[in-house]
């Protein structure tokens, strides 16, 4: 057992990270990959902005920005928003139901690898041929017709990482149905699992349109056939419908999660039991819902004719009943508790006034009418920046600060962690509001340039002046996180002091079988009733005994690699002989290393009782 | 109950597939996974019926000109036969009887090759007779596309089952098998639920036009 | 467990039981089995036979594929048994979905 190992050399410690299954690792794996891409797609952004502060710039070329822009919209949703919620969900959630692991450690890890290998085959666009340049939806009519292999990086990197997030679905909602810990009912778990659930399902109905379009997509642009060309029968709408169908589903997936880490922090600072948990759950659940049968209305301008706008239009503006009802929950559960402002806490009150405003913005859009004249303007980049940003980015930033101690055991320093916040805010504010404007004035989406004299310098300036105050902020999180780390100042099991779920009950970091007893839940916010009552841990519900845990493996790596290998083959084979060969050779090491994994036996191990006392007596206490 | 244990007739429990939790965790998950895939076969449905006929100009193929009623009848009774067989399996697997399991695997897999055999010569005949190729025209690709896909399912099936019945030909039956042979049954019998699909509305649909 | 029979005490006679509703429960599978190629027959049948109009048989099919699949899904995949609430559940989401895909499709796709 590796991890009983107190100093390991560097290999060593690649080597593991390779090969875990720990979902605790695997999150700190997602939240750096994340992270990372998080930068990049940061970096796409300020590219952007330089080029539109003022008006007929050359700071990039036209060509060159069309790929900035598809690469800033598609890394920001696959590769950072979607792992970074990932990181939480894989790091949190198995402790708030009071679970040792996930139902499929093993997939856990194969979802990462895919998620990584797919992330990585689309930026090496940048440096082979050039990236996608058809912007995020890389609508059919656009991507058929453009030259290179930019969009065949777009369609093969994310066929991978799309397949690597289904399975990390699959997982996560198996993880919640079977393993809750013995008292924890539906209605006892917490917020951030309940939105994780309820996430997890939408990506597994949601992405297999996704799967379809792309395979379509990669078929026409590769293969030869004629899914979206209207010359041979073939209708570039499809792509559309498909990718909204899933398109649409992706923003809850990505907004349902922010959700309920708002939720977890509102509770936990205003010290007070979540106003209204059971509507709150139902909101979840019919927000989900309604996400599937509102696609339709990112194309009202396609011409589906007025009883499908309408129909569409009524049921995008029925979301906002529920989205209404978390709002007022939130209020109240603020309403009347002992409230503190921690770092945290910023996030989640800024987010409301916010993310509201983008929800308002949100119904004018809806209004099929009016979305003639807003639709492909800078109304709509304000919209979906103010509901993404504002809600998901500032879920993200505040999970950060609030989970940081338990994934790592230290503490962010507060002072710049408030210093970030206020940088951030400031700066998404002056970015985005004047965007709306901006629209309205008539700017087009995604144009690489205007002119002189049209009244749109001031707001485009105003616009890159606030996208460097956002990464100033950013910058400040990254001294924080070193300072932190090297600082390295241990914390105890409840740092923030006002812990209410199971996770804050646990050591900071857990140990790697979580609990050494399965604890017994009593009721919602669990750990928070056992100290109510004056005691120090929660009641286990079974008595010490082995635990079982699954090996390490390296298989996931392997077969992630795979398909790496088979996506250049499937991209290069119409001009290079060498194409077939490496597509047939890299299916068959996904294929081996598939057969190896189900061939060979792998019952895991136990740890044993005596060494669970050991341990204890070292100070690890569960 | 451990993976690993031995067991006899009499303690062979009664619904083996979730006896553990890492079995109830396969079942599960793989329910999951098959409502994802009604999902993505919904789509390919969706695509076909879209592009159904859709052809560049009046010399192709249209589907009422394509397909024959035996060979896709014959097609169909392979796979429903296949499916009651690999049901035979599963009640000597909660009967213990492994050896009987091995032999009505055996002969699912084999109406699944004959079943493949057939599709692989349909798909050669509109090649060569009808010029009806995945290129040809957007109704060509969503047709090969979609009874593509389910074959490869068919494909990918028999590799599982057939890797399954070699893995575990010397062993018998263990908790720790049943589930997976239960779940590739499971996986079967979502083939055939997919294939009724296909034979009514691309063959039986594109007869009637 | 979800399935679980009950227990008289004595393995042997517990056998008996489990064995005497399996060899049951696979007469059911059978008589499924002759109905679902009972449904294939007439299906086919409806086709061959040319005098009936498209607006008729169209539908009529339909029924019938839907009939079978959910004997399929009842019998043969066990969905009728205790335990399968969560499949329900998420099998019938995805042919909601999928329903409304395909209603999708076949309505505002026109051009």
């Amino acid at each position: 057992m590796s991890t009983y190992a107190q100093k390991k050399g560097f290999g060593a410690t690649i080597w593991d990270y390779l090969t875990t299954v720990d979902h605790k690792k695997i999150a700190i794996l997602y939240l750096i990959a994340g992270g990372i891409f998080f930068i990049l797609g940061g970096l796409e952004a300020v590219f952007i902005r330089i080029q539109l502060a003022v008006p007929d710039n050359n700071f990039v070329t036209a060509g060159q920005y069309n790929e900035i822009l598809t690469m800033h919209g598609t890394t920001m949703i696959f590769l950072a928003a979607m792992p970074l919620l990932f990181a939480f969900m894989n790091a949190i959630m198995p402790l708030q139901i009071g679970a040792r692991d996930v139902a499929f450690p093993f997939l856990n890890s194969l979802g990462f690898w895919l998620f990584f290998f797919g992330g990585l085959f689309l930026n090496l666009s940048w440096f082979l041929d050039g990236a996608p340049d058809a912007g995020w939806t890389s609508y059919a009519s656009l991507s058929l017709d453009s030259a290179g292999h930019g969009i065949d990086f777009y369609a093969l990197g994310l066929q991978i990482s799309g397949a690597g997030t289904l399975i990390g679905g699959i997982n996560f909602l198996v993880t919640i149905i079977n393993m809750r810990a013995p008292g924890m009912t539906y209605m006892r778990m917490p917020l951030f699992t309940w939105s994780t659930f309820v996430a997890s399902a939408l990506i597994l109905f949601a992405f297999p349109p996704l799967t379809i379009g792309l395979f379509f997509l990669i078929f026409d642009r590769m293969f030869g056939s004629n899914f979206f060309d209207p010359t041979m029968g073939g209708n570039t709408i499809l792509w559309e419908h498909l990718f909204w169908i899933f398109g649409h589903p992706e923003v809850y997936i990505l907004i349902l999660p922010a959700f309920g880490i708002f939720s977890e922090i509102f509770a936990t600072f205003s010290r007070k039991r979540l106003f209204g948990y059971s509507s709150m759950v139902f909101a979840t659940v019919l927000i989900g819902f309604l996400g599937f049968m509102v696609w339709a209305h990112h194309m009202f301008t396609t011409g589906m004719g007025p009883v499908a706008n309408a129909i569409f239009a009524v049921a995008t503006m029925a979301i906002a009943v529920p989205t209404g009802i978390k709002i007022f929950n939130w209020l109240f559960t603020m309403w009347g508790g002992s409230i503190k402002f921690t770092t945290p806490m910023l996030w989640a009150v800024a987010f409301i006034p916010s993310f509201v405003a983008g929800g308002v913005t949100g119904i004018m859009l809806a209004t099929a009418a009016a979305d003639y004249q807003y639709h492909d303007s800078y109304f709509v980049v304000a919209h979906f920046h103010y509901v993404i940003v504002g809600g998901v980015v500032f879920a993200l930033l505040a999970g950060t600060h609030f989970y940081w101690p338990k994934m790592f055991g230290t503490m962010l320093n507060e002072f710049l962690g408030k210093i970030t916040f206020w940088l951030f805010l400031i700066g998404f504010h002056l970015t985005f509001f004047i965007q709306h404007f901006l629209g309205l004035m008539g700017m087009p989406r995604r144009i690489f340039t205007f002119l002189k004299g049209q009244g749109l310098e001031t707001g485009n300036m105003i616009s890159t002046v606030g996208a460097i105050f956002m990464s100033i902020a950013v910058i400040v999180l990254l001294i924080n996180i070193v300072i932190t780390s090297v600082k390295n100042e241990k914390v105890g099991n409840d740092p923030w002091e006002d812990g209410r779920t199971l996770e804050w009950a646990l050591p900071s970091p857990p140990p790697f079988y979580n609990f050494k007893q399965l604890p017994l839940v009593r009721g919602l916010d669990a750990y928070w009733i056992e100290k109510m009552e004056g005691k120090q841990g929660m009641t286990p519900a079974e008595p010490l005994g082995d635990i079982h845990m699954p090996n390490n493996s390296i298989i996931p790596v392997i077969m992630s690699i795979g398909l790496f290998i088979a996506a250049f083959g499937a991209m290069y084979h119409n001009e290079h002989s060498w194409g077939i060969p490496v597509l047939i050779g890299g299916m068959l090491i996904t294929l081996l290393s598939m057969f190896f994994r189900s061939v060979k036996d792998d019952h895991g191990f136990h740890i044993h009782k005596e060494d669970l006392l050991e341990d204890e007596d070292k100070g690890g206490k569960a | 109950m451990h993976a690993e244990e031995k067991f006899t007739h009499e303690t062979w429990p009664a619904s083996p597939e979730r006896a553990t939790l890492e079995a109830k965790n396969k079942f599960l998950g793989f329910w999951l996974f098959l409502g994802g895939e009604t999902v993505l076969f919904a789509s390919l449905f969706a695509t076909y019926l879209a592009l159904k006929d859709k052809v560049p100009n009046a010399e192709q193929a249209l589907a009422k000109d394509l397909f024959e009623l035996p060979l896709v009848f014959i097609m169909t009774m392979l796979l429903l036969t296949s499916s009651l067989t690999s049901v035979y399996a599963m009640y000597h697997m909660k009967n213990f009887h492994f050896k009987k399991m091995q032999l009505w695997l055996g002969i699912t897999v084999l109406l699944g090759l004959a079943f493949l055999g057939f599709e692989i010569y349909e798909f050669n005949h509109y090649v060569h007779e009808f010029h009806h190729t995945f290129s040809s025209s957007a109704f060509g690709s969503a047709f090969y596309t979609l009874v593509g896909f389910h074959g490869a399912h068919v494909a990918l099936g028999l590799l599982w089952i057939t890797t399954l019945m070699v893995r575990n030909a010397r062993r018998g039956l263990s908790l720790y098998n049943a589930p997976k042979f239960y779940v590739a049954s499971l996986y079967w019998h979502f083939i055939d639920v997919v294939w009724v699909f296909i034979f009514t509305v691309v063959y039986l649909m594109g007869m009637v036009g | 467990m979800a399935n679980q029979q009950p227990t008289s005490g004595n393995p042997r006679v517990d056998i008996a039981y489990r064995k005497k509703k399996n060899a049951e429960e696979m007469r059911h599978q059978v008589i499924t089995f002759a109905l679902m190629i009972f449904l294939t027959l007439v299906a086919f049948a409806a086709v061959g036979y040319a005098d009936f109009s498209g607006w008729f048989v169209v539908p009529f099919i339909l029924l019938l594929a839907i009939v079978q699949v959910i004997f399929q899904l009842y019998y043969f995949m066990h969905m009728s048994h205790k335990g399968h609430e969560n499949p329900q559940l998420f099998l019938f989401t995805g042919v909601l979905v999928g329903a409304v895909t395909i209603l999708a499709f076949m309505t505002v796709i026109w051009w």
